[in-house]
């Protein structure tokens, strides 16, 4: 149980989800249940996702951070897309990109707003710690 | 007469208690094996628009290939048109985009398909692909029944792991039963449908999962078209399966031995076959795309060709092997050289294809074979009581109630977990880590062919009657709302008006509906 009185103490809530078309959902799974045991609250939206219905379980669940899962090389074309989504909506939500990107494009997403990209074989702990570093806070344990 | 490599003549197959070539074929299909026939090597291909794939097409053709396969983009595997909002940034990118029967001619332009197989790979609007290959053949002078080649067309895998669904499961199985029916009357040389435990095993399931979900879709499929009204020995053998080899050696062998055993032993025992070719489980093989890291990426060069063996110990038709650069983007030209180069080499260097199941008689080969098998039967039991004595009710009971999905999910988490406590060790990436700093070399595909793409299709709608292309739709969609029509006629009549395939699939959808998977983790 977290402490109620303690705002910073709180789970971190970390909205999950696929955007677009691309069906590879093994590792956002596994994330999900990585973030879970790590005492986050994890919103699984699961696939076939658009920036509006991402934005929209953020505000709906209070959503600390955004993590995305991409394996079809569209990273550069629907990163951005959601990071701006984001800001419109006047959310101040980090989007952690996990999945398949070649490491030349990373600087890319970082520029265009990503606030990590997390790389395939990275440990339960570097996932942990990303989304942390994230929302700049640790989550508490339950 | 086959000799080793020091030239000590060879028998084709060696043990007499159990042989090769006869039921419940566990050492092989053939007594000759691949002295009779070398597995295919069928190389999966497919990018950017039809004209720049058809020039791969050429090329292939042009070095001696007789066997096509095609990749399509997402936008195509999943029914939706390339100016779909949600195909943005996926046009061409994955495979080629094919909207309308324009892009299959333009796909197919110049060659014979008389004289070519072709593997289409696509499930959820596989009716259509096929329907627009009728269509191009037709055009061409080349009638249907001369079509040689496969068509995935396994939709029930798509619910369970690959998510490439469009309708849900009980019209898209009609739709599969509607293919099966119209190839096995209309089109002899035709393979309706490549029953595929690769996608179960890369979403994570184990060696016997994967075995045991996809012989279950298998006997679900025949059920289905039993259902439909055919005799099981009309369509039987023209079944065919695909499996992942992944990397432990002797499990993947097992796996495969076991297939053959428990396919043969159900369509005799179950479903009452009696041609041999019904009992036979024939299969294509792929590498494991998830075994492949991209922590110094060349390593993988060893995981595919250990992977390899293994199928081709195991038995299998044809084999694609994986691009050492996979885990990082589509595979180079030199990769992908070394993909099918390896394979050249199992097959020419090794003595692995002088001798069929060269393993049988082994006691841990046969006990692991034995395991596999009792392992998948368990899965059977189970999938058997959810559909009250029917495969098919079972399989849509598991997948309606979550089964296959969490099965996956629980072993692929178990997985990570290993590796992640150092319990197993995967090269490069939780142990012998250093030497991980070179960048690689990687195909990346540009913008220009989304923009064609779209040109392309906008031309066609501009072109076409659309008159003919309405009245084609509506039919069809008539035509799905009664059960007994073979929806494949009306299918080949709209893609030759030149309707685009998210416009048959929306008219298949206001019957069908659309599917939208409950997300569980």
């Amino acid at each position: 149980m977290s402490d109620p009185c303690c705002e910073a103490e709180s789970p971190i809530r970390v909205v999950l989800a696929k955007l677009g078309l691309d069906g590879h959902d093994r590792g956002l799974k596994v994330v999900a249940r990585t973030l879970r045991d790590a005492g986050m609250e994890v919103i699984y939206l699961g696939l076939r996702q658009s920036t509006d219905s991402i934005v929209a379980a953020c505000e709906q669940e209070d959503a600390d951070v955004i993590g995305l899962s991409m394996h079809n090389a569209g990273h550069l074309t629907l990163v951005p897309r959601m990071v701006q989504a984001v800001d419109q909506a006047g959310l101040d939500v980090p989007v952690v990109i996990g999945g398949i990107v070649p490491a030349h494009d990373v600087p890319t997403l970082i520029e265009f707003g990503a606030a990590a990209v997390i790389g395939p074989g990275a440990s339960a702990e570097e996932v942990v710690s990303a989304v942390e570093a994230a929302v700049a806070r640790p989550t508490a344990a339950r | 007469m086959v000799e080793s490599l020091s030239g000590i003549p060879l028998d084709s197959f060696y043990g007499d208690e159990l042989r090769p070539g006869e039921y419940p074929y566990t050492r092989g299909l053939y007594s000759t094996g691949y002295r009779s026939k070398l597995w295919t090597m069928r190389m999966f291909a497919g990018f950017g628009t039809a004209t720049d794939t058809n020039g791969r097409f050429h090329a292939l053709l042009r070095a001696g290939g007789t066997g096509l396969s095609t990749a399509f983009d997402m936008p195509t595997l999943m029914g939706r048109d390339s100016d779909h909002e949600w195909a943005i940034g996926e046009v061409g990118r994955a495979g080629v985009a094919v909207d309308t029967l324009a892009d299959m001619e333009d796909l197919f332009a110049g060659i014979e398909l008389d004289k070519v197989t072709t593997s289409m790979t696509i499930n959820g609007p596989a009716a259509i692909c096929m329907a627009m290959y009728i269509a191009v053949a037709e055009k061409s002078g080349v009638g249907r029944g001369d079509l040689g080649g496969t068509i995935q067309n396994d939709i029930l895998k798509e619910y369970q792991a690959q998510k490439e669904y469009i309708f849900p499961p009980r019209p898209s199985v009609r739709l599969v039963t509607d293919l099966i029916r119209f190839t096995a009357a209309e089109m002899p040389r035709w393979h309706p449908v490549s029953i595929s435990g690769y996608h179960i095993r890369e979403a994570g399931s184990t060696a016997a999962q994967e075995l045991a979900f996809t012989l279950a879709n298998g006997f679900a499929y025949v059920e289905a078209a039993v259902a439909a009204g055919l005799d099981v020995d009309d369509f039987a053998p023209r079944l065919s399966f695909f499996f992942n080899a992944h990397s432990d050696f002797f499990e993947e062998i097992g796996k495969y031995r076991a297939a053959r055993r428990i396919w043969a032993t159900w369509m005799k025992n179950r479903y009452g076959a009696t041609n041999p070719k019904s009992l036979m489980c024939r299969f294509h093989t792929q590498t494991a795309g998830v075994s492949l890291t991209a922590q110094q990426p060349e390593n993988n060069i060893a995981r595919v060709a250990i992977q390899a063996l293994s199928a081709v110990l195991g038995g299998t038709q044809s084999l694609h092997t994986d691009s050492y650069d996979e885990a990082l983007a589509l595979p180079t030209e030199k990769a992908a050289r070394i993909a099918l180069r390896t394979q050249q080499i199992v097959a020419h260097e090794t003595g692995a294809a002088s001798v069929v199941d060269p393993l049988g008689g082994a006691p841990f080969v046969e006990w692991m074979t034995d395991e596999m098998e009792r392992r998948a039967g368990e899965i059977f039991d189970h999938i058997d009581q959810l559909g009250h004595g029917s495969m098919l009710e079972g399989v849509y009971a598991g997948i309606e109630d979550g089964y296959f999905v969490g099965e996956i999910a629980d072993a692929a988490y178990r997985f990570e977990r290993e590796v992640n406590a150092g319990r197993r060790i995967i090269v490069g990436v939780n142990e012998f880590t250093e030497g991980d700093d070179e960048e690689a070399n990687l195909l990346s595909i540009g913008h220009d062919t989304e923009e064609l793409q779209l040109k392309r299709l906008a031309k066609v709608r501009n072109d076409r009657d659309g008159d003919a292309v309405n009245t084609a739709l509506a039919a069809l969609s008539t035509a799905a709302e009664q059960p007994d029509v073979n929806l494949m006629p009306p299918i080949i009549d709209a893609v030759r008006t030149y309707a685009t395939e998210g416009e048959i699939v929306a008219a298949l959808e206001t019957v069908f509906g659309t599917y939208i998977e409950t997300a569980v983790v």
